[in-house]
């Protein structure tokens, strides 16, 4: 379909790179240079690193929002125009050039906004560890992601499986008293959901699509249905979940912006650590990852290499839920008190959006869930700092920033070749 | 069947073309969304008697009963069947028909019913054309705020008002669902992943909107709009919320009936949608073809929030849309993509709606399990195997293997 569309479109072939990645830097370099630069403010912009409970103290920093501005927005240029340059001589910029662009004009945005605010100073230490803290659950939804479509079956019930485990660990949680006994709980709440999934898209062959967005629909029906019939009857026993402590390392939390991000976690965001080096490590550098990754991209070819292709998307399928399962009792058993209908709250779908703008990696989605949860927390401390920007804009940045790597805009983003396709065995 | 055969000439030449496994997928795509009928008749069935079970094993008195079970199993069974029915006919009562108000709760299901059947054919539509259209939320909402706004900003005579109304609704949600079709022809994006995360630009969209000075009501610190001229509003039938939008409803499921079976765009909709490959071949502009079909699905879902914001509502919030979006896919996908039969599934999901109000109220019962039942139906319908051996109609799992060497042949 896209290789058949766009060779419609242009009939004649052109040798040269695509013209997205110079155009997209041309335009965020103008952005800097004359919105943030030129026609900025240029108050000082005051960035705190450490905080009072730190081991030592690293000095503020402080930037002249248009100067610095100006300066990102030359840098910028800079690169846009070697990117052009590169794209003239046939080649396309290297990965690290493209992340040096976007770390300037984030800084630059950051820099922007901060010092045309009311107040003109925030604190990076804990814009980064409450973007980690917000990040958590996407982490895991989108690891779950991966796994799935990895495996060749696409999972758009991520939401349903967050909700689920949160629903799950809560109540467990509360009658037993043990958070422990909670997550477990969750994880197996998050693979149930999946067994519908793997029922359905595997036996059935319903399209997977249909399945991942009804489930979400079910899931959060018989939530909500039980919250009212059997929490709110009596929340004292069914809605006041144990709560997993956090857990800070001895000297090392101390560290300032990293202690609180590194050492500093509930046990569920320690496992997220580990989760994504086991996802990594079991999908790139095993022999069980090769499998996978061959059913996600060619099932025939590894059907008839021996692997069983419907038996290992199957396990995929319920790893995957036990994983977003344990995200979702994040929100109940750390971040909030208490379940409440639609906890979740479309947190799967950024999920979702996580897995592809990480390209179905699962190191590219924990950076693109930590952005996204980077993007979530400056929203609400722009709006205490009282910035010209819109929250709602901040809010929407996670899914722009999708639609732009969807659409091929920064870089190409393939995903697994026989994703949502069923395999029949012949 | 061949009657398709003699009117599609390139069929014969489709094992050329098209790689195996798209094929396959294509045949399974038309099996899930446009199949046969007895099956989900009892689809709906297993989904009903599940939500059931569902309400009266959290009833207390079952809970109750259920302690002495063993002592005096009668009492557990007349709880369950009490528990488990009861909603059921608060639902029918308050939806269709009830001895105090005679069939006037049938008006209310029309009322819920149009907005779920508009967005519900803009869904089918673009099911027809081989694409997943899971943006008419934010059509919808994108189609709301361009008619409310149209509704309470300009002052216009009787009729030209109205009509500029619906006119803006469709073309929000006609450009809201075009730029998905536009970015899925141009880049090959995905249309699932585009429309998810428009949904959502969308629904930012309107709250930034709702909080300037343009949509917000004077004198009002909530987000909501000032009431929409009467001039823009469909005029109501005396005594029931029911307005003139429902025989929008009706014009436009005549319309896009006609349009897949008789006009030629339909035609290459659904071209596109069996196979892109050889419509291609054909001669269809793929492409083109995309970028319409999403905009006049995204027009229907328009329409919905025209229905809404000029119907029943008749102010714009930042909740016009609900969870209409979601509902209209599993009205599409109940009423398998035809026009008439998302039409008939957009009147029973309404009644669902309009009488789960009633059954709260009387019943306890949290609107919630509508929800639950609607899901179960779709899955049940969506997988014809599952609901045929619940029923023992499949023994020995022959069906499927028929099925499978029938495709093979073709």
């Amino acid at each position: 379909m896209t290789t058949t569309t766009s060779a419609a479109l242009q009939p004649s072939i052109s040798l040269l790179p695509s013209k997205k990645t110079p155009i997209v830097l041309s335009v965020i370099a103008l952005i800097t240079l004359i919105s943030f630069g030129f026609l900025g403010s240029n108050q000082a912009a005051n960035f705190s690193l450490s905080t009072n409970t730190d081991a030592f103290k690293i000095p503020d920093l402080v930037f002249p929002g248009m100067a610095t501005n100006i300066v990102f927005g030359v840098l910028l240029l800079a690169v846009a125009g070697y990117s052009w340059w590169l794209r003239s001589k046939g080649r396309t910029l290297p990965t690290y050039a493209v992340v040096l662009a976007a770390v300037l004009f984030v800084l630059g945005f950051l820099i922007w906004v901060v010092s045309g605010a009311n107040i003109n100073s925030i604190s990076l230490a804990s814009l980064l560890a409450g973007a980690v803290v917000l990040a958590v659950p996407l982490v895991f939804g989108s690891l779950s992601g991966v796994l799935c479509e990895r495996a060749g079956v696409v999972n758009i019930a991520i939401e349903g499986q967050l909700l689920g485990g949160a629903f799950t660990a809560a109540i467990v949680a509360s009658i037993t008293k043990s958070a422990f006994a909670g997550l477990i709980a969750a994880g197996i709440a998050g693979a149930l959901v999946s067994l519908v999934l793997a029922l359905f898209a595997i036996k059935y062959m319903v399209n997977q699509i249909i399945v991942g967005v009804v489930l979400n629909v079910l899931v959060s029906g018989i939530t909500g249905f039980l919250f009212t019939t059997v929490m709110q009857e009596d929340p004292e026993l069914f809605n006041s979940p144990a709560h997993l402590p956090v857990v800070a390392i001895p000297g090392l939390s101390a560290i300032p912006v990293l202690g609180p991000i590194l050492f500093k976690q509930s046990v569920i965001g320690y496992l997220m650590y580990l989760a994504v080096f086991l996802v990594w490590f079991g999908l790139f550098k095993t022999r069980w990852g090769l499998r996978v990754r061959a059913v996600g991209e060619h099932p025939k070819a590894a059907d008839t290499l021996g692997i069983k292709v419907n038996a290992t998307r199957f396990w995929n399928v319920t790893l995957g839920g036990i994983i977003a399962g344990i995200g979702g009792s994040f929100f109940t058993l750390v971040a909030i008190d208490s379940f409440t209908k639609e906890i979740s709250g479309g947190r799967g779908f950024i999920a979702l959006a996580a897995v592809i703008f990480g390209r179905w990696n699962p190191i590219g989605a924990f950076a693109a869930a930590l952005l996204f949860g980077f993007a979530d927390n400056l929203q609400v401390i722009l709006t205490i700092i009282g910035t010209p920007v819109p929250s709602q804009f901040m809010a929407m940045m996670p899914y722009l920033v999708t639609i732009f790597a969807v659409a091929g805009l920064v870089g190409r983003s393939r995903g697994p070749a026989a994703a949502g396709e069923p395999y029949v065995k012949e | 069947m061949s009657e398709q055969t003699i009117g599609q000439p390139p069929a014969g030449e489709k094992p050329v073309a098209p790689p195996e496994a798209k094929n396959s997928n294509n045949e399974l795509f038309r099996k899930i969304t446009q199949g046969p009928g007895l099956v989900s008749v009892l689809g709906v069935f297993v989904a009903l008697v599940i939500g059931g079970l569902l309400v009266a094993v959290t009833d207390k008195k079952v809970i109750e009963t259920s302690s002495y079970v063993f002592a005096r199993p009668s009492d557990f069974f007349s709880q369950l069947w009490r528990a488990g029915t009861e909603s059921y006919v608060a639902l029918f009562n308050g939806s269709i028909y009830n001895s105090a108000q005679g069939f006037s709760p049938f008006l209310e299901t029309l009322t819920v019913s149009t907005p779920l059947i508009c967005a519900g054919l803009g869904v089918a539509l673009a099911f027809r054309a081989g694409m997943f259209n899971i943006g008419a939320q934010g059509q919808i909402i994108i189609g709301a705020t361009m008619a409310g706004y149209v509704g309470f900003a300009w002052h216009l005579p009787l009729v030209l008002h109205l009509l500029l109304v619906v006119l803006f609704g469709l073309l929000g949600g006609a450009l809201w669902g075009g730029l998905v079709g536009l970015l899925k022809a141009r880049t090959g994006a995905h249309e699932v992943i585009l429309t998810i995360m428009f949904n959502y630009v969308a629904l930012y969209l309107l709250d930034f909107l709702m909080n300037t000075t343009a949509f917000r009501r004077p004198g009002e610190t909530n987000p909501i709009s000032p009431i929409l001229d009467a001039n823009a509003t469909f005029p109501a039938m005396t005594g029931s919320r029911l307005h003139l939008g429902f025989v929008m409803a009706i014009l436009l499921t005549v319309l896009v009936a006609w349009m897949l079976k008789r006009s030629t765009l339909g035609f290459e909709f659904r071209a596109v949608g069996h196979n892109p490959e050889a419509a291609r071949t054909a001669g269809v502009n793929v492409a083109r073809t995309t970028i319409l079909a999403m905009a006049f699905a995204g027009a229907l879902a328009g329409a919905a929030g025209v229905a809404q914001v000029a119907g029943t509502e008749k102010v714009l919030t930042v909740g016009v849309a609900g969870s209409l979006g979601f509902d209209a896919i599993t009205v599409a996908l109940l009423g398998r993509s035809t026009p008439w039969g998302t039409f008939f599934a957009g009147l029973l999901f309404g009644a669902f709606r309009a009488g789960a109000v009633n059954m709260q109220i009387s019943t306890g019962t949290p609107i919630d399990i509508v929800l639950v039942v609607q899901s179960l139906i779709v899955l049940f319908i969506a997988a014809p195997p599952l609901v045929k051996s619940i029923f023992g109609m499949n023994p020995k799992k022959r069906v499927r293997k028929t099925e499978t060497i029938k495709a093979g042949a073709k």
